[in-house]
This record gives structure tokens, C-alpha cells and sequence, in this order.
């Protein structure tokens, strides 16, 4: 089931980003990030601790607003209006390392609420989305438990059931995985693995290698608030051009 | 998990036994443990309570007093219920406004608490009943002139018809209750939206909710109940502030019972009488509080 946008030749740039900067006071999180991610495809971001990867990431929704710099969305600028943003962010699902789910509501109910308030859909329809979702990511007879029942990757694969409720354009992961336990790693990526399949446009920031491998049409490594490399995950893992980017793979391929 | 929150602290472990019933393990250590934690203070309160309760049955004097007294007891509890309400919603608006990056709406609430905080509240309420009420009337009395004269009589006969006698004392006290009340429940919404983490605010945009959409649906109810037990504690605190409205001439118990004291000079009748009632309304208020947090405890 692939998404129908995927099946034309020509691809438009979905994610446009020019010269990003962003400040937190003195630290300087991004310097100045040139980024285009093209529809249906899966760009994945490595990098030290510390290099804007997250910053990256969250510029592109604006849930920080770049201190420099375009966002485009789909053909839009970003702007500050907060009108625009919510309609943006509608269409830009986003999966955080430490999920995020709303510990007060029920499984179903953290999957329908934006939904029905943000796009404005009947209860019934809402609650089918949901479950349509819940069934997608393995786990629909959690509907009425709460998050913190559950194990950390079911309750991560609630937070993708979620996002992909609103049926978004882009899907953003920030590290999804590296607060799971080893052997909950595999049942998310799984997922995240299936929607790239479908043609989802994706930007995964993730050190899971097989992830990129098998999923990524491209890999970014950032380094300094910097795009330091950008290449096929083929050509990064067995010909890096940077000193830094070899300095930074065998550090975590010989862990 | 990084957005779990404490619980604010519950207090006496001990009290778990007058809740549950005592269950006394046999082992000699454990008794001694269980002595020495056993809320004795509870009981004496109880024993003062039944002890009072039986010389208001048994004496004429004290039941006299008793009975005097208990004429201000829906004063006392209606001013603070009604206080209490709108301090809450005053408290919550001025939270919000203590968190908001609106830097007019930031200030005026920084300076709303930071005033009444600042002065005693035996002033305060002075003040208010005083100087803050008329000041608010003339005030709208001085709008409903301005419209007269505009031309729009309807809404200017409204205005101009409130005048500052009739607005009583009772509301007065409610005013000055209310408006004091609000500036520390406002602390207490304050530090229970800021108790909930940045990533739940986070997850809620990210969906395309609005900053009050995700306030209302995700940070509030979290909020509001891990507060729930400093909010009850304020309420108690309130019902025993709402002593100082006997200054304003409002017979609340407290006005009463200075009056039945200084007409009867049965000193001792009275004001015991009176301790007693107001320990009694605040200790049964604290034991509801401390029901309702070890039930959120459980829920959790
Ligand atoms: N909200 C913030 N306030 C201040 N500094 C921040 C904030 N977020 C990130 N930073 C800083 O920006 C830099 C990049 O952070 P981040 O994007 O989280 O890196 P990464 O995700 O690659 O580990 C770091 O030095 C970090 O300390
Ligand atoms: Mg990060």
C-alpha cells in the first residue's frame, strides 16, 4: 500500500530548510543548516550528543523557532503565526525519545483527542482512525488501558499510533529507541520500518544502523550544529569523506 | 519517567490507622513502633470535641453560647465557600498569567501577588472592604456618567444605579477574601502547570493543538490534581481567615461570639465554644483532604 504521491517520477522537496541558525543564548545549537528532503523519502540524521540534531528537528515544526533561517513546508514558509503553525504542525507528526503520551487519558483517548479537537472529526471517526492505528502498530487491546501500564515500546508505539492518527504529511522521530530497553528496540523499529515501506516521508534521527541500512534513502551526519555529510547510507558507512565522520562511526560501530 | 511528578507530600503515615482500622501485628517491636506513631494528637482533639460536646449538652451557660453562636454559622460557611469559588478561578487566571510569555498579562500578575503578599492580611482586608470596593464603584459609577452623557442612558442608569451603600458588608468581606485568596491559589496553579513537564506541552503542539487547546486538555487536569491536596489545605486555611471579616462587622461566628462575650462576660463559654467549632469544621476538612491524596496516590 503505497502512498499514492510516491508513485509519480517527479518528486517534490517536501522539507526545505536555508540556512538555519539557532541560538540558546551563547550555545549556538544550529550554524547555518541547508536541508531538502524530498517526498516519500527516509532521511536519517547521526551525530554526536549535543550537535542540534533534536534542535534540527524541532526547528522543522516549529517547536523552537530558528533564530535565523527558512523553513519551508510543503511549498509554505514558516512564519510565527501561531494559526499557521498549528495548521503546519497538524500535518507534521512528531514521535519523541521519551514518548510524551498524556499519562491522565487512556490509550484511545490519547490517540482521538487531537483528532476531534484539532481536526475537528466526529467521535465515531476519530475512534475508528484510532484504531485503524492501534491495529497497525500491533497493539489495539491497549485501547482502554493507560500509558503507564504499558511497557516503554508499546507505549512508544502509541505515540507513532498518535502522530499518524492526524494523518500527517512528514513524520518526525527524534531518537525513538534509545530510551527502550534492548529488546523492546526491534517492535518500534518494526513499525517505523512498515511506514517507510508505504512511502512516508520520514526524518529519523536514530544511532540504530540497521534502521538506515535497510529504511534510509539518505543519511545525514551533523556534527558542530552543522551538515557535515550527506549520502546515500551505503556510501557514509563504507566511504565517509570527513575525518570527523569516520572519527564518529567507528566510535559507535565498535561499541 | 521524565514526566512523572511527587505527589506534594502527604502527611502523617501515621494517621493510615484511625483510616483503616488498627491492625496490630503481634511482635513486641512492632507494637512499640506502632504505639509510638499512633496519631495521639487525633484522639485528643476527638476527646476536646466530645468533651465540649458533652459540657454544650450538659451546661445552660455553654449551651446558650453554643446556641448564640451557631446563629453566625452560615455566614461563616457561605463566605467562604462563595470566596473560596472565586478565588479559585481568580487564582487560575492569575497562574496562567504568571507563566505566560504575554509580558503585560506576566506583569500584572507578578504584581497582583506580589502586592498582596506583601501586606498583612488583617490590612488587606481592611483595605479592600474599605478603600478597594468604594474605589471600584465610584469607578463605575464614573462610566455610567460618561455614557449618560454619550447618549446611551440604558447603560448608564445601570452603572450610575450601584452605589456604594449597597453594597454590603458581607459582599465586601467576600471581595477582600476572594482577592487574597486568589493571589496564593494563584501560587499554587503556578507551581502545579510548571510541575508538569515541558515535553507534554511539546507532544500537544506538535499535534497542532493550540497553546490554550493543550493548556485546557493536557497540561490543566494533570496539573489541577497533582494540587488538589494544596488546594483543600488553602480552603481550610480560608475558613479560618474568614475569622477576620468579624472586623468588618460581618456575624460570622467569630462576630457573634465576641458580642454574646462582651454582652454576657461569659468569657470563657465563648471563645472555648467557638475554638471548638472552628477546630472541628478544620480538622474534618483536613481529614478529607488527606483521604482525597492518599486516593490519588492509589489511582496512580
Ligand atoms: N532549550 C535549550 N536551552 C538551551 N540550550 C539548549 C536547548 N536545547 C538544546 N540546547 C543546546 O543546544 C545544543 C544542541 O542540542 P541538541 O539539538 O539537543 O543536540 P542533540 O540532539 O544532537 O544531542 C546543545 O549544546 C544543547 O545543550
Ligand atoms: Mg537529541
Amino acid at each position: 500500500m503505497r502512498n499514492d504521491q510516491c508513485t509519480g517520477e517527479e518528486r517534490d522537496n517536501i522539507i526545505v530548510v536555508k540556512n538555519l541558525h539557532k541560538h540558546f543564548g551563547e550555545v549556538k545549537a544550529l550554524n547555518g543548516v541547508n536541508l531538502t528532503v524530498e517526498r516519500c523519502k527516509v532521511v536519517t540524521i547521526i551525530g554526536p550528543s549535543g550537535s542540534g540534531k533534536s534542535t534540527l528537528l524541532r526547528c522543522i515544526n516549529y517547536l523552537e523557532t530558528p533564530t535565523y533561517g527558512e523553513v519551508w513546508i510543503d511549498g509554505e514558509l514558516l512564519t510565527r503565526t501561531q494559526k499557521q503553525l498549528n495548521a503546519v504542525r497538524t500535518e507534521i507528526g512528531m514521535v519523541f525519545q521519551l514518548f510524551n503520551l498524556f499519562p491522565h487519558l487512556t490509550v484511545l483517548e490519547n490517540v482521538t483527542l487531537a483528532q476531534r479537537i484539532v481536526r475537528k472529526r466526529p467521535l465515531e471517526e476519530a475512534r475508528s482512525t484510532a484504531m485503524e492505528q492501534l491495529q497497525r502498530v500491533g497493539i489495539p487491546e491497549k485501547a482502554g488501558a493507560f500509558p503507564a501500564q504499558l511497557s516503554g515500546g508499546q507505549q512508544q508505539r502509541v505515540a507513532i499510533a498518535r502522530a499518524l492518527a492526524m494523518n500527517p504529511k512528514i513524520m518526525l522521530f527524534d531518537e525513538p529507541t534509545s530510551a527502550l530497553d534492548p529488546e523492546m528496540i526491534k517492535e518500534v523499529l518494526d513499525v517505523m520500518l512498515d511506514l517507510a515501506k508505504e512511502g512516508m516521508t520520514m526524518v529519523v534521527v536514530t544511532h540504530e544502523m540497521g534502521f538506515a541500512r535497510a529504511a534510509a534513502d539518505e543519511i545525514i551526519f551533523m556534527d558542530d550544529g552543522l551538515i557535515v555529510e550527506q549520502t546515500t547510507p551505503y556510501d557514509l558507512f563504507n566511504n565517509p569523506q570527513q575525518e570527523r565522520t569516520k572519527l564518529f562511526l567507528s566510535q559507535i560501530l565498535h561499541k | 519517567m521524565a514526566d512523572k511528578v511527587p505527589l506534594p507530600q502527604t502527611g502523617d503515615p501515621a494517621l493510615s490507622l484511625t483510616l483503616e482500622g488498627i491492625s496490630l501485628k503481634p511482635e513486641k517491636d512492632q507494637l512499640g513502633k506502632r504505639l509510638s506513631e499512633f496519631p495521639w494528637w487525633f484522639v485528643a482533639i476527638i476527646l476536646i470535641a466530645v468533651g465540649t460536646a458533652y459540657i454544650i449538652v450538659s451546661n445552660t451557660n455553654y449551651r446558650e453560647a453554643f446556641i448564640f453562636i451557631t446563629a453566625g454559622l452560615s455566614i461563616t460557611i457561605i463566605t467562604s465557600l462563595i470566596a473560596y469559588v472565586f478565588a479559585l478561578m481568580l487564582g487560575l487566571l492569575t497562574g496562567l498569567g504568571r507563566i505566560s510569555r504575554n509580558v503585560v498579562l506576566n506583569n500584572l500578575a507578578t504584581l497582583y501577588v506580589e502586592l498582596i503578599r506583601g501586606i498583612p492580611m488583617l490590612v488587606l482586608i481592611f483595605f479592600i472592604a474599605l478603600v478597594g470596593v468604594p474605589v471600584v464603584v465610584d469607578s463605575i459609577n464614573a462610566i455610567g456618567r460618561w455614557f449618560e452623557q454619550a447618549g446611551i442612558p440604558l447603560v448608564g442608569t445601570l452603572l450610575t444605579s450601584v452605589n456604594n451603600q449597597a453594597v454590603s458588608m458581607n459582599v465586601r468581606a467576600i471581595v477582600a477574601l476572594s482577592v487574597t485568596y486568589g493571589a496564593f491559589l494563584a501560587e499554587i496553579f503556578r507551581a502545579g502547570i510548571q510541575s508538569i513537564g515541558r515535553g507534554q506541552m511539546e507532544a500537544a503542539r506538535s499535534l497542532g493543538m493550540s497553546y490554550g487547546q493543550a493548556m485546557r486538555c493536557i497540561i490543566l487536569p494533570q496539573a489541577i490534581r497533582n494540587v488538589l491536596p494544596a488546594l483543600g489545605n488553602d480552603f481550610v486555611a480560608m475558613v479560618k481567615d474568614s475569622s477576620l471579616v468579624s472586623l468588618l462587622a460581618v456575624r460570622d461566628i467569630s462576630q457573634v461570639a465576641r458580642l454574646y462575650a462582651g454582652r454576657s462576660f461569659r468569657f470563657r463559654e465563648a471563645y472555648i465554644t467557638l475554638s471548638v467549632m472552628y477546630l472541628t469544621m478544620t480538622v474534618s476538612l483536613s481529614l478529607l483532604v488527606r483521604v482525597l491524596e492518599r486516593r490519588l496516590r492509589h489511582d496512580r
